[in-house]
């Protein structure tokens, strides 16, 4: 008895915080498509990744937690910012037909999301399935769970994250060389044509006569 | 009341709606587009997280973080393509794209 009117204020919190966090990421990803300007639809996409990163608190999954914040909050969030805030466009005119398709597209998506609903809502999922696991996660009193997801992540899965690192290599490369551009008359530094340099070429003796100035 | 996995996954399919029906809202422009993209992204990894808590399994937290990994590639190479289309062209509406239609 102790044990049940111990856990249940915990539940309860539990409750609470995944309606607010589900309630704010919900509400805040629709202000992602309708707000007008570009910069609070950032924002708000930072206040949803904070909500879902909650969320994943909740589910216990706290690396991928830290992880949303710093790789989305910290890099692809403020990368998008940077864009929005380096382009010179006319938002207003992006957003002149908008209205235009808004009814068939509600429609599509509400249909959309009642069926995904009535499926991942309404079902149970049986017993069964937790049968087939493939890799269990141990207790939390005994592996944390950074601990757990590195000793599956460089031992099961060491190919997946080799790869991974080279989808990353291969974006980083592929996201310089499409935005590098050689602009003509800067000056700049041209490195062959410094280390070709030789005494020869680089110094010029010039006799000077008193008075005269060169 | 106990939160079970289909809370999880209500949360998840209302995001992806919303991802869906803003890429139709915003048609015209590729910024809102690609975020559009990331929340859907986001709605598949609640999807997997909820599944690796609920079934006890780890495995969904390493696609998740893969997944986590992909969107960010996708994410900068989508903007560094925009930035340079937008010196080419001045604008970003989707419909300036069919430049090189023959």
């Amino acid at each position: 008895m102790p044990s049940k009117t111990k856990k249940a204020p915990i539940m309860g919190l539990q409750v609470l915080f995944f309606y607010l966090f589900a309630f704010i990421a919900v509400a805040s990803a629709f202000m992602v498509i309708a707000a007008k300007n570009p910069v609070y639809s950032v924002l708000f996409l930072i206040l949803t990744f904070f909500n879902a990163a909650g969320l994943f608190l909740l589910t216990g999954a706290e690396f991928l937690a830290m992880i949303l914040l710093v790789v989305y909050v910290g890099a692809v969030a403020v990368l998008f910012l940077f864009v929005v805030m380096m382009l010179d466009i006319d938002f207003a005119e992006l957003r002149a037909g908008v209205l235009e398709y808004a009814p068939i597209g509600a429609l599509i998506g509400l249909i959309l999301a009642a069926e995904l609903i009535i499926v991942v809502g309404g079902s149970a999922f049986s017993p069964e399935i937790a049968k087939g696991i493939a890799m269990p996660i141990p207790p939390i009193s005994e592996r944390t769970n950074t601990a757990a997801l590195g000793d599956v992540l460089y031992t099961h899965y060491i190919y997946f994250f080799q790869i991974a690192g080279l989808v990353l290599l291969v974006a980083m490369i592929g996201a310089i060389v499409l935005t590098l551009r050689h602009r003509q008359n800067i000056k700049r530094q041209d490195i062959p044509r410094q280390v070709a340099r030789t005494p020869e070429t680089a110094v010029e003796v010039v006799t000077v006569k008193p008075g005269q100035g060169i | 009341m106990e939160i079970g996995i289909s809370h999880y996954l209500t949360v998840s399919a209302i995001l992806f709606t919303l991802g869906v029906f803003g890429i139709f809202l915003n048609r015209k422009n590729v910024i809102i587009i690609l975020m559009s993209v990331e929340l859907i992204l986001l709605a598949v990894n609640i999807n997997m997280v909820a599944f690796s808590a609920f079934l006890n399994d780890i495995t969904g937290q390493v696609f998740a973080l893969f997944i986590l990994t992909v969107a960010a590639a996708e994410a900068a190479i989508g903007l560094a393509i925009l930035v340079v289309f937008y010196r080419n062209r001045g604008s970003i509406a989707v419909e300036d794209v069919n430049m090189m239609k023959g």
